[in-house]
């Protein structure tokens, strides 16, 4: 029985994290499905995740009212770092929100509250499964009906020309940063779920590692809609599972994945699931993010 | 702080040559390559194999290192962006690509070699130390920021002197009007691949022969200075990031004599981002970045 349960826990280990990297890859996915490659979700994970955990622990928060100051702090960071950043595309938008989650990790690193480089420990494990699912399914829902309406209609015509969507009258600046903002929400919930499942964290779990992981999971999954991060996040945090055998060469089999799909797949892996639709958007030329 | 100043030039000069290898190729290739950091390591892992399997001596190994690196380069290219190329996918793409690569490179050394810190044979590498006054010198630190700076003055000559040089900035500018100008254009990115990674790789044996000790993701934190060095300079300027890189080199050590160690990245980083905010075009920046 002990083996068995002991699978048991592993096992709820592993499908917590996909929910979460899940949940990571909608909050990059919104400013993706709008143009911009953002880096900054790690360190929104990681705001929402130290703050929740903060909560918790010195003024006895309720879990869940945790969990919302934690997203919400995430998201009321993004604000003012949205308002400066997004004068900036591309590149430069990327490299700046990367230099901004690497601040964040300093700081993380330099403040005593945040227990320094030990990170945090002993963080009661207060999340249950059906709290990240639950979640991922209010998200991608939203997401899924906002992307219909005309704000997502504005973030796509933002993405395809700006200066276009700019002479129709979209107010671009306040749509991106909506999508910026409102990612930074969802990783900081993301991040407060996350750090009551793993018992402890520490500011390299929210570096620049995990910045790039997360935008891999949105970009391999696809970007044409709210499914493809989904099911990058679902197939790339499950494959080390899979290949846990394998160990040595999952990096290998992970790269070598990664590879192809950017390769041979440029819409992403929701190409399979979705291929009419995804045809359809294809050929009016909507769908190249990456 | 003659010694100071010292170590403030010499990791400029190791930074220098990291960050041109990588302004290189974004300069004519508006590529962002994320798998330079892994040429870096695999220069240092290439020495390390070539004195401590083969048993041949140091100024052997540097050399084969550099060609071993600058022909994985030209693979590098080959497999992860040449196809993107081909189809004109968006930046982001070769970002992706050349992170698998990193994946799979870095668990391919840690398989030979371990993820751990690893040193040379003992007495394999060169070691001499001079004196001026009480400081004391190490005198390969010295014998790298002069190869550095030569080597900045013979890539600023052939790019600016040569036909190559003529040929890639001609790609640079823009690659169809550069083919029908009769650019051998394939041959011109194998170029640039070449001698951004054989600079990247030279930039890793020399640091892992320097601080003697290397290990597979030895290139991780200069792969955030080299943006810093970039954006500071000017991103694809070369003599922007030079300079970008000996603002940063001296920078972080007059911060280390005055912050605490774990604040030392928050300089690279600090600068990075008002740099972006306040001057994205950087200290030498031509083109005008992309800014709405």
């Amino acid at each position: 029985m002990d083996a068995v349960s002991d699978f048991l826990r592993t096992y709820s280990t592993t499908i917590a994290v996909i929910g979460v990297s899940a949940l990571l890859a909608l909050s990059v996915w919104l400013t993706l499905y709008a143009g911009q490659l953002t880096l900054g979700n790690a360190a929104f994970m990681g705001v929402g995740a130290y703050v929740s955990a903060l909560l918790g622990r010195h003024l006895d928060t309720p879990f869940p009212v945790a969990l919302l100051i934690g997203s919400v702090a995430a998201a009321a960071l993004a604000l003012p770092l949205g308002s400066i950043v997004f004068r900036l595309r591309g590149v430069y938008l990327a490299i700046a929100t990367l230099a901004f989650g690497e601040i964040v990790r300093v700081v993380l690193l330099a403040t005593p509250i945040t227990g320094r480089g030990q990170g945090l420990n002993g963080i009661p494990p207060k999340t249950e499964l059906w709290h990240i699912y639950l979640s991922v399914l209010v998200v991608a829902y939203v997401l899924w009906r906002v992307q219909g309406s005309t704000i997502g209609r504005a973030w796509a015509a933002i993405r395809e020309d700006e200066i276009a969507s700019a002479s129709q009258g979209i107010a671009v600046g306040r749509h991106k940063l909506a999508a910026f903002v409102i990612g930074a929400l969802i990783a900081g919930w993301a991040g407060g779920l996350s750090a009551h499942v793993t018992f402890s964290i520490d500011p390299s779990d929210f570096g620049f590692t995990k910045a790039v992981q997360v935008l891999v999971f949105a970009v391999v999954g696809g970007t044409p809609n709210v499914l493809g991060p989904i099911l990058g996040a679902g197939l790339l945090t499950a494959l080390p599972e899979l290949l846990r055998p394998l160990k040595d060469y999952r990096d290998i089999f992970q790269g070598a994945i990664l590879l192809l799909v950017i390769i041979y797949l440029p819409r992403g892996l929701v190409t399979f699931v979705d291929v009419r639709r995804t045809r359809r958007l294809s050929r009016i030329g909507a769908l190249d993010v990456a | 702080m003659a010694e100071q100043l010292y170590n403030a030039v010499f990791i400029g000069s190791i930074y220098a040559l990291f960050a041109l290898g990588f302004a290189l190729v974004f300069s004519v290739l508006d590529i962002l390559n994320l798998a330079h950091p892994t040429v870096f390591m695999l220069g240092a892992f290439i020495a390390l194999f070539v004195i401590g399997t083969l048993g041949l001596p140091w100024f052997v190994a540097l050399p084969i290192a550099v060609l071993v690196t600058g022909l994985f380069g030209i693979a590098l290219d080959r497999v992860a962006f040449a196809p993107l190329r081909r189809r004109g996918a968006p930046a982001l793409s070769s970002m992706i690509s050349s992170l698998a690569v990193t994946l799979i490179v870095v668990r391919l050394v840690e398989l030979r070699y371990g993820g751990d810190f690893i040193t040379f044979p003992a007495g394999s590498v060169p070691a001499f130390v001079f004196r001026v006054g009480d400081a004391t010198f190490e005198g390969i630190r010295l014998a790298i920021v002069v190869l550095s700076v030569v080597l900045m003055l013979i890539l600023t000559y052939v790019l600016r002197r040569t036909q190559l040089g003529r040929d890639l900035r001609a790609l640079a500018e823009n690659p169809r009007a550069a083919r029908l100008l009769g650019v051998d254009v394939d041959r011109a990115i194998a170029a640039t691949f070449f001698v951004s990674s054989a600079l990247g790789g030279l930039a890793g044996v020399l640091l892992a022969f320097a601080y003697n000790t290397l290990d597979s993701r030895m290139g991780v934190p200069l792969e955030l200075r080299a943006f810093t060095v970039m954006v500071v300079g000017g991103m694809g300027s070369l003599p922007g990031a030079v300079i970008g890189a000996y603002v940063l080199g001296l920078g972080e050590v007059a911060s280390l004599v005055y912050l605490p160690t774990e604040l030392r990245d928050a300089f690279a980083f600090g600068l990075l981002f008002l740099v972006l905010v306040l001057r994205p075009t950087g200290l030498l920046g031509q083109k005008s970045p992309d800014r709405v």
